[in-house]
């Protein structure tokens, strides 16, 4: 097993990690935080296979990563946002509560 | 050509042109309808008269002149439908005939249905007749001549039918149409298998015709069923055609019941032309019927078995009617049976002797004939529409006029020598049978036939106008209660008819003695005008030894059968009306047999009318229920049809697609629950799309 | 593979999992910063000094305070007495799993990862600048337009609304009351 290998596999469990939590938890910020945790996994890849994929001083994977952080961020603002807006209308954060789009 | 050629169209039109105006009134103008008709005939007359001076004094030679136009093309420019008329000495004699006779008879019924209201209706028809009884005459085409004998025919139908309230007159109308179609199917027959064999529907037509020699021997060399030569077969079916309309053995039932019609009808169509029209046929086709078959021509003996035939039918229809007229009570019978006889003996003159022997008679017959039947007519008129000559009687002095015309007629009929055309006629005929090579036998037919004339003419005149007034007896025996007050003041006795009817009987009775002397052996004119020889006029023929021995034996049949006549009526005379007649009380078996006609009618209602009430009920059964059932079976087929598509549409379609809606709307619902609404329900099939993309790309890649 | 970093990796992950687990949510957002520092010692570790820190920077600094936060702002700190799985939970379960193993398996069954053996590069941050502001001028632009949008964003949406203030008529939020709501929620259910 190569480094890579084992950044990858690694990776790969904290994203199975993250995804289990996000459809198994019931609080919607819960979700989020799983969501958090894929974002990372996924980062973490990234960065993996600029350190052992070719030429890793043009630093593609690198810059990407720090954008995606960024994203990361703002998404995890607007999500909390909505979360609490939810509760605000709904005075839940319970998902299985929050069907409206059924049907 | 001749200018009366080209205008010989005008004689059968006029009276046409006539019928036609009388039948589109709407109001009885009696005055306009007896005048345009009598006009018709009279300018037909005069146009008769020009024709036939036209065909006089040709030399040797038969003048023959044929005008024909085309009419319809068929396919080619070659193929033309001719038609056209002929004008001949036979054409010319028979317009002249037809038309003065016509005439005359036209102007007595002027008088005798002066009290009928169909008075227009009657003109129209006589018209009608005319035109096509005159059609018939100058017709030189197939085509022309048939059309113009179903008018001849349809217009008897209707004249005979004229007065259609009486169911009598009714079935005698449908009697004679039906019998004479037996024959008309006949002439079709011949006439369409002569066309195909000679391919021109032209009897003469400068020698293409049909008539003409080429035609003939090629018809005479042709053999065709039985042996016998396509002539003699076109022969048998024309003549068939013949013995239909003028009343020959067997198809003869229908003239005495034809005296239903008015005695103008009668005197006019079934005595002096309608019924001549039959003889006038076989003359017109005599040069067919005399062409002998180009084979086996020992066995005819100078004679064409066309002519045999034609000779033996008209024998035995002489004999038959005129025994048959010696039993009947019905003033008209008697002279309707003495028509039929003397019909057969034309056929017999034309059998043995040619045309012109045929012709003769036929045109003196016309005469008197009519004169008979027009003074029957005054004598109905005058014993106020009485017909049963036991209940007359004595009429001599209430009827001195009509007794007199009456009397010249009978004996012109019986055949009293010298004087009286028929004389001359009927010798004519029975000098040509004594000579028959083949048979001697139709002569003593003719022999016997002229005694039962004028013996039943004698019985005739002898009740009717001699002894006392039998309608008297009736006259008392009936109650006064239910006839109308003016019935009671009524006057019984019989009494003269006016100048309008006994003006054309002294015409008439003019020419019956006249004309005999057109056709004495001395002066054999009509015989040199119809065939072309010269005639010489020579005293000296008359005492030749066959000629004379000859009428002196018709002389003495003639008086034995006055006399007898005489003797048994005369003498002894009726007083009563239901007295039993004389030969009744002699032999009550054979009058029976003569006074029931031998039973011909209810022999053919056994046979012929039953096979047809069989047939048609027959071809009812077929219509009914075999193509009717067709006809129900293919619409019960279409029912079923529509049954089924309707149980197809209402179960398989209907259901079906209810059952596709209710599929497409349960897939719809189910499909919905897809829709969730919960986020992490959606999250898990995005992570199972997931794996199964990797799944996918890396075996994909493997591969 | 050295000592300290099978340490790091095994407390990220139970970290990690630990956080999922958790009952009470304040305990699972800290549980959750001890993992992201854990990412940001492997990042270190592969030689992106630079994103390590700026993962402590925006992740335990930001988004798990940000979490933290938002547990507060919706009531939810206590821990729950009830089940804190959502329905269908077991499925979800199955398809993690299922998730993991393929991953694992395309990774361990791919050859050309298997040769993936470079020399550490040798990245200043001087290097990152350079790239950001040339090359990367234009994503870098565009994220803080995005970020500034999604500031805003956040908060319009999170905004409380006052009574009198609101554009739009009160009708439709204030005055149906939330019983109204979840009973036509609830008739929308049962019309199913």
């Amino acid at each position: 097993m190569s480094p890579l290998q084992g950044c990858l596999l690694f990776s790969a469990l904290l994203f199975a990690t993250g995804f289990a939590g996000a459809v198994t938890r019931r609080h919607a910020i819960l979700v989020l935080v799983g969501i958090e945790l894929m974002l990372n996994a996924a980062n973490l890849n990234l960065i993996a296979f600029w350190r052992f994929g070719p030429h890793p001083e043009a630093l593609t994977g690198f810059i990407f990563v720090l954008f995606s952080m960024a994203l990361a961020a703002a998404e995890a603002a607007v999500g909390l946002a909505l979360v609490i807006a939810i509760y605000r209308h709904k005075r839940t954060s319970n998902l299985d509560e929050v069907k409206e789009l059924k049907g | 050509m001749n200018w009366i050629v080209q205008y010989l169209w005008l004689i059968p039109v006029l009276p046409l042109v006539a019928a036609g105006i009388i039948a589109v009134n709407k109001q009885p103008q009696r005055k306009l309808a007896a005048t345009l008709a009598i006009g018709a005939m009279a300018a037909g007359s005069l146009l008769s008269l020009c024709a036939f001076y036209a065909t006089l004094g040709h030399g040797e030679g038969v003048y023959r002149e044929v005008y024909s136009f085309n009419w319809l093309q068929f396919g080619g420019t070659d193929n033309w439908l001719q038609l056209g008329w002929v004008l001949d000495p036979l054409t010319a004699i028979m317009l002249v005939m037809v038309t003065f006779v016509g005439m005359l008879i036209f102007i007595f019924s002027v008088g005798y249905m002066a009290h009928d209201p169909n008075f227009m209706r009657f003109f129209c028809f006589l018209a009608l007749f005319a035109s096509g009884m005159l059609g018939v005459v100058i017709a030189n085409n197939l085509f022309l001549f048939f059309v113009s004998w179903e008018i001849v025919g349809l217009t008897s139908y209707l004249l005979i039918g004229f007065w259609y309230h009486k169911p009598s007159a009714a079935a005698a109308a449908k009697k004679a149409f039906i019998t004479t179609r037996i024959g008309d199917l006949g002439l079709l027959l011949g006439m369409v298998w002569l066309y195909a064999q000679t391919g021109t529907l032209n009897f003469y037509d400068h020698g293409h015709g049909c008539m003409e020699t080429t035609a003939l021997t090629a018809m005479a060399a042709h053999v065709t069923i039985g042996g016998l030569a396509v002539s003699t077969m076109v022969g048998l079916l024309i003549f068939l055609g013949a013995v239909g309309k003028s009343g020959q053995v067997p198809l003869h039932v229908w003239l005495p019941d034809a005296m239903e019609g008015p005695t103008p009808v009668s005197a006019l169509i079934h005595a002096a032309t309608m019924v001549a029209a039959g003889v006038f046929l076989v003359a017109r086709v005599y040069p067919l019927m005399s062409q002998s078959p180009l084979f086996g021509a020992g066995l005819y003996l100078d004679s064409t078995p066309m002519l045999q035939v034609i000779t033996w039918v008209g024998a035995i229809t002489a004999i038959f009617a005129a025994s048959i007229a010696v039993a009947q009570n019905d003033i008209k019978r008697i002279l309707a049976y003495s028509t039929v006889s003397q019909l057969g003996y034309m056929m017999m003159g034309i059998g043995v002797g040619g045309v012109a022997v045929g012709m003769f008679h036929l045109i003196t017959h016309a005469f008197f004939k009519a004169l008979l039947f027009l003074g029957s007519g005054s004598v109905i008129h005058g014993c106020h529409e009485e017909q049963d000559v036991r209940k007359m009687g004595g009429l001599k002095k209430y009827m001195p006029v009509t007794f007199a015309v009456y009397a010249i007629g009978m004996l012109a009929l019986s055949g009293f020598p010298l004087f009286f055309s028929g004389f001359w006629s009927k010798d004519e005929i029975l000098h040509h049978a004594s000579n028959w090579s083949v048979s001697h036998v139709p002569f003593y037919l003719g022999c016997t036939g002229a005694l039962f004339t004028a013996f039943y003419m004698t019985r005739q005149v002898a009740l009717v106008f001699f002894g006392s007034y039998r309608g008297q007896d009736e006259a008392s025996s009936h109650g006064h209660t239910d006839h109308a007050h003016a019935h009671s003041a009524h006057d019984h006795t019989p009494h003269e008819s006016p100048a309008v009817m006994t003006v054309p009987l002294m015409i008439l009775a003019v020419f019956a003695i006249l004309l005999g002397v057109i056709g004495t052996p001395a002066w054999p004119w009509f015989d040199s005008y119809l065939t072309g020889e010269a005639a010489k006029f020579d005293l000296g023929k008359l005492t030749e030894h066959g000629t004379l021995s000859l009428m002196v034996t018709s002389a003495i049949i003639v008086f034995t059968g006055l006399g007898l006549g005489w003797l048994l009526y005369g003498n002894r005379l009726r007083k009563t009306a239901g007295e039993k007649d004389v030969l009744e009380a002699a032999q009550p078996a054979v009058f029976k047999l003569l006074q029931n006609k031998y039973y011909i009618d209810e022999l053919y209602e056994l046979t012929v009318i039953r096979l047809n009430a069989f047939a048609a009920r027959l071809c009812d059964f077929l219509d009914r229920w075999i193509f009717g059932g067709v006809v129900l079976a293919v619409s019960y087929l279409f029912l079923g049809l529509a049954w089924l598509y309707r149980l197809m549409d209402e179960y398989l379609v209907n259901l079906g697609f209810d059952a596709g809606c209710d599929s497409l709307r349960e897939s719809g619902s189910g499909l919905s629950k897809l829709h969730s609404g919960r986020v992490q329900t959606y999250l898990r099939v995005i992570g199972v799309a997931l794996v199964l993309l990797i799944i996918f790309l890396i075996w994909g890649h493997k591969a | 593979m050295s000592t300290p970093l099978l340490i790091t990796l095994v407390v990220t992950l139970l970290a990690a999992g630990t956080a999922m687990c958790l009952r009470n949510l304040v305990h699972s957002a800290l549980m959750l910063a001890i993992c992201f520092s854990g990412i940001a010692a492997v990042y270190l570790q592969l030689n992106a000094e630079f994103v390590g820190f700026t993962e402590i920077l925006v992740y335990v600094g930001a988004i798990a305070i940000l979490i933290v936060i938002a547990v507060l702002l919706t009531s939810s700190g206590e821990t729950p007495e009830k089940s804190v799985l959502t329905s269908g939970w077991f499925a979800g379960a199955v398809v993690s799993v299922l998730v993991f193993t393929a991953l694992g398996w395309a990774v361990l069954h791919s050859h050309v990862l298997a040769s993936g053996n470079a020399p550490a590069p040798h990245i200043t941050v001087k290097d990152v600048g350079d790239v950001l502001m040339t090359q990367y001028v234009l994503p870098l632009e565009i994220i803080a337009l995005m970020l500034t949008a999604a500031m805003i964003g956040a908060v319009i949406i999170a905004y409380k609304e006052e009574p009198g203030t609101d554009t739009k008529p009160q009708t439709s939020t204030k005055e149906i009351p939330a019983a109204s709501v979840s009973a036509y929620v609830a008739g929308k259910e049962g019309a199913q």
